[in-house]
């Protein structure tokens, strides 16, 4: 057990318990706040796969945007005051063996398969490379994303907005 | 499979949160608690992206199609949200079971 094995199992750790945490409590918000551990140990995987500017990308835009945002979600969909912010469930047991099968054969697959691994030597830092794909190979896809983004911020701000009177 | 972290370690953990988000996903009534699940399975995809492009030698790739996937991630999660948000406007809840008509 090196010092690499330790640590991955640490975030591993953290990463499925808060996970599991995530999935079946029934309080949404600590579900929420379960999330930013998962997003954090998933972030912490990233940093072990020599994935540094990703992790902190995971970070910014994951633990700062999105779960902002379902918190808001959360908090605006639910009568805090009045009724407890429980969630329900249904489907339990099905769900349950059904899921359960699905890991078993994911495992089986990712274990058995005889994966041709030829390990990379991990760069000082991956921002410049990644800089260079962004603007050489992936050109298209990265302009689509940004038109994407500015379809997906109109299209946002329009669906949830109040709606206006009209005035005859 | 070995105690050494290698390639299999990290596919299993994502196998493990593909299948937690699964279950969320199914098991859920609240819109936003099956958001989360998507959220989760968005994020083991990119755990198998950014590992086979570390242990496989594909150079960067594999992490630009991450970073990919996580903007989607924010487009999916804003327009979701407005949704539910509008959701809940007119039914005044967001259980997906209970929700089954497009107009009030």
């Amino acid at each position: 057990m090196t010092y690499f094995d330790v640590i991955f199992y640490l975030f591993a750790l953290i990463t499925i318990i808060s996970a599991v945490i995530v999935v079946t409590t029934k309080n949404i918000v600590y579900s929420a706040y379960s999330l930013l551990l998962t997003l954090f140990g998933i972030s912490g995987i990233y940093v072990l796969l020599g994935a540094d500017f990703l992790a902190v990308v995971q970070i910014m835009i994951y633990v700062g945007g999105i779960l902002i945002l379902l918190l808001f979600g959360v908090m605006l969909t639910n009568k805090i005051t009045s009724v407890d912010i429980r969630t329900g469930t249904v489907h339990l047991l099905p769900a349950a063996i059904g899921v359960g099968l699905l890991l078993g054969v994911l495992w089986a697959v990712m274990i058995w398969t005889n994966w041709k691994t030829q390990p990379a030597e991990i760069p000082i830092t991956t921002i410049k490379n990644l800089g260079n794909l962004l603007i050489t190979d992936y050109i298209l896809i990265f302009e689509l994303l940004g038109v994407l983004l500015l379809v997906a911020l109109i299209g946002a701000a329009s669906i949830a907005r109040k709606e206006e009177e009209k005035i005859d | 499979m070995t105690i050494n972290v290698g390639l299999t370690h990290f596919l299993i953990i994502s196998a493990i949160l593909f299948s937690l988000g699964i279950y969320g996903i199914i098991t859920r009534k609240n819109a936003v608690m099956v958001l989360m699940g998507i959220e989760l399975i968005l994020n083991s995809a990119n755990i198998n992206f950014v590992a086979f492009a570390r242990y496989g030698n594909f150079g960067f790739s594999g992490q630009v199609i991450a970073l990919f996937v996580i903007i989607l991630a924010a487009a999916e999660a804003a327009i979701a949200l407005a949704i539910v948000l509008n959701i809940y406007k007119t039914f005044s809840n967001v259980n997906v079971d209970e929700i089954d008509k497009l107009k009030e």
